[in-house]
């Protein structure tokens, strides 16, 4: 008891006052890309070239173009642009609504809206979630697990990871979605009552990633069940999550 | 016996030294080897000029090597399992992905229900005939693929009576990606981005190996530097996943102070591994030829730094686990997988140590920075919940050790140039490494161009289910979650 009662002091309180306070990242922590909009090199593809995952072209207007929902945040492109043209932030807020939303050809971006005043009248103060992992490699799962540690301590704004899915508001979904896991998938996303909400997390459960056009997977989510939350990353920050989440309950 | 061609970790053998033996003296030798401590690394199906060659990989730990030896293998091939425990997965794997049937081996299904080639086609893995028990009392329980925690899918199916569980059998596949087929397909930079996710709680792990295999392939030379920075990760990541298991140990018992503070300081070693390369689970932080990211004096004195708080941290919080007597006796005498079964079923890792098996390849077939920092071994005796909570704390304090140790040692780790130098061609190399989960081993097989011919991944998970169907026999079915998170298997990096 007294063992007990000193590791309780020794440990204090340590949950982290966000979103009042912006969190602590590591000075390495690799954030939003920003990319500047003139001064690319006609016909190089060094950028395209080094992606891993294909996530980067050049656009008809003849400049690099990032897709979040497939890039692993490896910086190599940053690396390999002649001209310097891309860059990566600091910023771990880059949750969107749309996908197209998650296609970066300049220095903003559209991050995601709160959901509709109905939807938020029934979730913004209260969200259960289910988490299905369909092909992650348990780093996204990971990820959302720390959320609920007191760090972070996902219960003070109502939102709850839950054990089934007819106990939940939503769906957040990890992985590219294998093969053999995209019936058990629907049949946890038919479970849900509606109204019903969806949140993609990590560039697996966006796009495919690293797995994208692998005959044993899908390209994600988006073609089996409609999203309403994409949080890129590989995996993405729990912060990043944990953003995407307030933002679409409305809470930031 | 014959003498075998003898590897040594990660060093390159040119193909045409293996010996290809006749079956029946494939099956002596191999025997034998096993019989004599050896461990089964790998055994895999090779189609090389014009025939299949079942190739083994033993790994001998009382002189870090590794013999290589094949076997021609036709449709049919006489099960080794009977003789050989330690090759019934392999075989299963080895049936599921080329058709070859084995007569003999006492369960042959499929281990993952890879999806036929042309890949879109509705598949029902798990759908498959179970292990039963009949009796009037006897009643059947399928739990997954979809569990109640955030965790990864599998199904398990008990056979019990009443609380009693007289069999587990446990259906894996649901995370079947690809990855070694993309492999062969895909260029060098991104091959690093697939091994980084085979088990994304296992990145360094496992990108070592990978990094070690190229390293010889391609004939480059890793800097010390770069050594200690990736034993230093390593040794991070074990202890985030070890703190990560005990929290969660003691949360399965209803210990709830340990569980929220784990919780926690788990994510604190994340972030040290974030302060070297940006990234929580080392994406990105190891490349062929040393590490991406620089490490000087300032980062090691902010790492050290960091170190000492979590150390104080870990002590208080897991401390508690061994002088709570509710906990401890939650944890003894649940679970128990015997020395034998241990050692029949090639247990690795945490695990095998927990059931008395002195098995780490930190110690046996040394890597990297480990040549010079050995850990201690840390031996269990009756591989119950107990012993394999009880391992990972002492693995803890000597990854703390061992951190400290190698970080006094680094005076200014630089970013790996690239290469462009060819690949070894017609060779073999293995790579073993010792992930927190125990024995991570990676072959690759090149072709007369130097290409790959044949890449194999084999996660500690691979050795390990079955180990936890083993722990669950005779226990309550109550104690499958405790069970179940004393081993905290991969099943990504079993399903690859």
């Amino acid at each position: 008891m007294f063992n007990i009662l000193r590791a309780r002091l020794h440990q204090q309180y340590r949950t982290y006052p966000f979103p009042e306070k912006a969190p602590v990242l590591s000075p390495r922590y690799t954030g939003r890309p920003q990319i500047k909009t003139s001064g690319c090199v006609a016909d190089c593809t060094a950028c395209a070239k080094v992606c891993p995952s294909g996530a980067i072209s050049r656009s008809s207007e003849g400049r690099p173009v990032i897709d979040l929902g497939r890039c692993l945040f490896c910086r190599a492109c940053e690396a390999a642009c002649p001209s310097g043209l891309i860059s990566f932030s600091k910023e771990f807020s880059m949750p969107a609504s749309r996908r197209e939303d998650l296609i970066v050809n300049s220095e903003s971006f559209n991050t995601a809206r709160a959901l509709p005043e109905e939807f938020r009248k029934l979730f913004g103060r209260s969200l259960k979630l289910r988490q299905v992992s369909a092909g992650g490699c348990n780093a996204c799962e990971a990820d959302c697990n720390v959320l609920t540690t007191p760090a972070f301590d996902l219960g003070r704004f109502g939102i709850q990871f839950v054990a089934s899915p007819r106990h939940a508001d939503g769906l957040l979904v990890t992985g590219p979605v294998t093969q053999n896991m995209k019936l058990a998938l629907l049949k946890s996303y038919d479970a849900l009552p509606s109204p019903k909400i969806v949140i993609a997390t990590g560039a697996c459960a966006i796009s495919g990633g690293i797995f994208r056009d692998n005959a044993e997977v899908n390209n994600g989510i988006g073609d089996i069940i409609p999203v309403d939350l994409y949080i890129p990353g590989c995996p993405p920050n729990p912060w990043t999550i944990l953003d995407g989440m307030l933002r679409l309950m409305g809470r930031i | 016996m014959k003498k075998h061609v003898k590897s040594k970790n990660a060093a390159v053998v040119k193909f045409a030294d293996i010996q290809i033996v006749d079956n029946q003296q494939f099956r002596k030798d191999l025997a034998a080897l096993i019989a004599d401590n050896c461990r089964l690394s790998a055994l895999f199906l090779l189609p090389r000029s014009g025939q299949n060659l079942i190739l083994a990989a033993v790994s001998d730990d009382s002189d870090a090597t590794i013999q290589l030896f094949a076997t021609p293998c036709q449709k049919e091939f006489a099960s080794l399992t009977p003789d050989v425990p330690q090759a019934h997965w392999f075989e299963r794997e080895i049936n599921e992905l080329h058709g070859i049937e084995m007569p003999g081996h006492p369960w042959l299904k499929p281990i993952r229900f890879v999806p036929k080639d042309n890949g879109k086609s509705e598949v029902l893995p798990g759908v498959t005939n179970y292990f039963e028990v009949s009796g009037e009392e006897i009643h059947e329980v399928a739990v997954g693929p979809v569990h109640a925690g955030v965790i990864e899918p599998g199904h398990f199916r008990f056979q019990c009576h009443g609380e009693k569980v007289l069999h587990l059998e446990i259906e894996l596949g649901y995370q079947h990606r690809g990855i070694e087929r993309a492999l062969l397909r895909s260029q060098p930079h991104q091959n690093l981005r697939l091994i980084e996710v085979a088990a994304g709680d296992s990145t360094i792990a496992h990108t070592t190996a990978h990094a070690m295999l190229l390293e010889s392939l391609h004939c480059l030379k890793t800097d010390k530097n770069a050594e200690l920075v990736r034993g230093v990760a390593l040794e991070l990541e074990r202890m985030a996943n070890h703190t990560g298991d005990l929290g969660a140990l003691a949360g399965d018992v209803g210990f709830l102070p340990t569980a929220s503070y784990c919780g926690r300081i788990r994510g604190d070693i994340l972030n040290t591994t974030a302060v070297i390369c940006g990234n929580r689970f080392g994406r990105g932080l190891i490349r062929p030829g040393g590490v991406s990211y620089t490490v000087d004096k300032a980062l090691v004195a902010t790492l050290l730094e960091r170190l000492a708080l979590i150390e104080a941290d870990l002590k208080s919080a897991i401390g508690l686990i061994w002088s709570t007597p509710s906990v401890v006796a939650r944890f003894e005498e649940t679970g128990n997988v015997s020395k034998e079964d241990a050692l029949a079923i090639g247990l690795v890792g945490p695990a095998g140590r927990a059931s008395g098996l002195p098995v780490d390849i930190r110690c046996s077939h040394p890597f990297g920075a480990y040549k010079q920092h050995k850990p201690e071994l840390p031996v269990g005796r009756n591989g119950d919940v107990f012993w394999r909570a009880r391992i990972r704390w002492l693995e803890l304090k000597e990854s703390v050790r061992l951190i400290r140790a190698m970080l006094a040692e680094i005076d200014n780790a630089v970013v790996a140039p690239a290469y462009s130098s060819p690949a070894a061609a017609d060779s073999i190399a293995v790579a073993l490494t010792e992930g927190w989960r125990g024995e991570v081993c990676h072959v690759a097989v090149t072709d007369k161009s130097g290409g790959l011919a044949a890449y194999k991944v084999i996660d500690p998970s691979f050795h390990n289910w079955y180990g936890l169907a083993l722990a669950l026999r005779n226990q309550e079915i109550s104690d499958f979650p405790l069970c179940n998170k004393s081993f905290n298997l991969s099943y990504c990096g079993h399903d690859l």
